[in-house]
């Protein structure tokens, strides 16, 4: 039987949209139209993470995924030029690999547990202790932010050293070039 | 993009709120969806939607970009600060309920409103870094 309930229908609509801007990506030689559809997928799969009760993912996902990732995109872009190589070979080598990875993958799934099964490894452990415990030991209410600053502060600690390092890469490289280059060197 | 007056108009007023829903995420993170990550994207998005309309040029004139680029250390620093506190404050390394032995909640709750301030600066000051040494290379 066919799940017609709103929720189900705004899913699969959702999903079917991912596929057609994924397939669009991969058909057209335009990089300009090819980049402002990877925003636009960028948006769909933010829409998808508010449906599965994730705004905080959503929110990075709007931002990073279809804004800072599209600009940056496009000043690439303005750099090398807006036209695709044609092919130069066949594509059914990449069409195997990628159907059999793919395939690798939904048979992947089938071990998972169903969405939202309250039996389901990460519903029974650990999360159930977070959250039994961030009320008295932390004090507030947001348990994923417990999580993330307090209980897990180590790990955050070496995303954020990865992002500053991920900024000092690019001026070093960027910036270096431009100063070389002031010289007179090649 | 000059001379666009419809879009400059509407960026204009829309700025102000990007920022503003950039702190509320960041400042109500214990509460509600969000914290230092995302507020730290928004707000560098706002810079960039700022730099986009109006131009490269005026953009550097709103935002230092020499004191950005030290920001972006200062986020970690901080961080890493709030750690070193609480060893000194006798607990172990971001163990914030050492800051204030008393009442260990109220420690866990300032530890993490600063840790999540440090996320924030890095963060969007990343970001914007990245975007303005790009757009220098496409002019160079």
């Amino acid at each position: 039987m066919v799940d017609l309930s709103t929720p189900h229908l705004v899913t699969s609509l959702l999903l079917a949209l991912l596929a057609c801007t994924a397939v669009t990506i991969v058909r057209t030689r335009s990089l300009l139209a090819a980049i402002m559809l990877t925003g636009i997928y960028s948006f769909l799969g933010a829409g998808w993470m508010v449906l599965l009760d994730a705004p905080d993912v959503a929110f990075t996902e709007a931002a990073v995924g279809a804004g800072v990732a599209t600009i940056l995109a496009l000043a690439t872009v303005a750099l090398i030029g807006h036209k695709a190589d044609e092919r130069s070979h066949s594509p059914l080598l990449p069409l195997a690999v990628v159907v059999l990875t793919g395939g690798v993958l939904v048979f992947g799934t089938v071990d998972m547990p169903h969405y939202g099964d309250p039996l389901a490894p990460s519903y029974t452990y650990p999360s159930p202790s977070y959250i039994e415990r961030t009320r008295e030991e932390i004090g507030i209410p947001n348990v994923v932010t417990a999580v993330l600053a307090s209980y897990r502060g180590y790990d955050t600690l070496g995303e954020t050293t990865v992002i500053f390092t991920a900024g000092i890469s690019v001026l070093l490289i960027l910036r270096g070039r431009k100063r070389r280059r002031e010289r007179g060197a090649p | 993009m000059i001379g666009q007056s419809i879009l400059r108009t509407v960026v204009k007023l829309l700025i102000p709120y990007v920022l503003l829903f950039a702190l509320y995420v960041q400042f109500h993170g214990d509460f509600g969806p969000g914290g230092g990550f995302q507020a730290g994207v928004i707000v560098a998005t706002g810079f960039i939607l700022y730099s986009l309309i109006f131009g490269e040029a005026t953009a550097r004139r709103a935002i230092s970009l020499p004191l950005v680029e030290r920001l972006t250390a200062l986020g970690v620093l901080i961080y890493a600060g709030v750690g070193v506190a609480s060893m000194v404050a006798g607990g172990k390394f971001l163990d914030y309920g050492a800051l204030t032995p008393h009442h260990p909640e109220h420690g866990q709750h300032l530890g993490i409103m600063l840790v999540e301030l440090g996320v924030g600066i890095t963060v969007a000051a990343v970001i914007t870094t990245i975007f303005f040494t790009f757009v220098a290379r496409n002019r160079a």
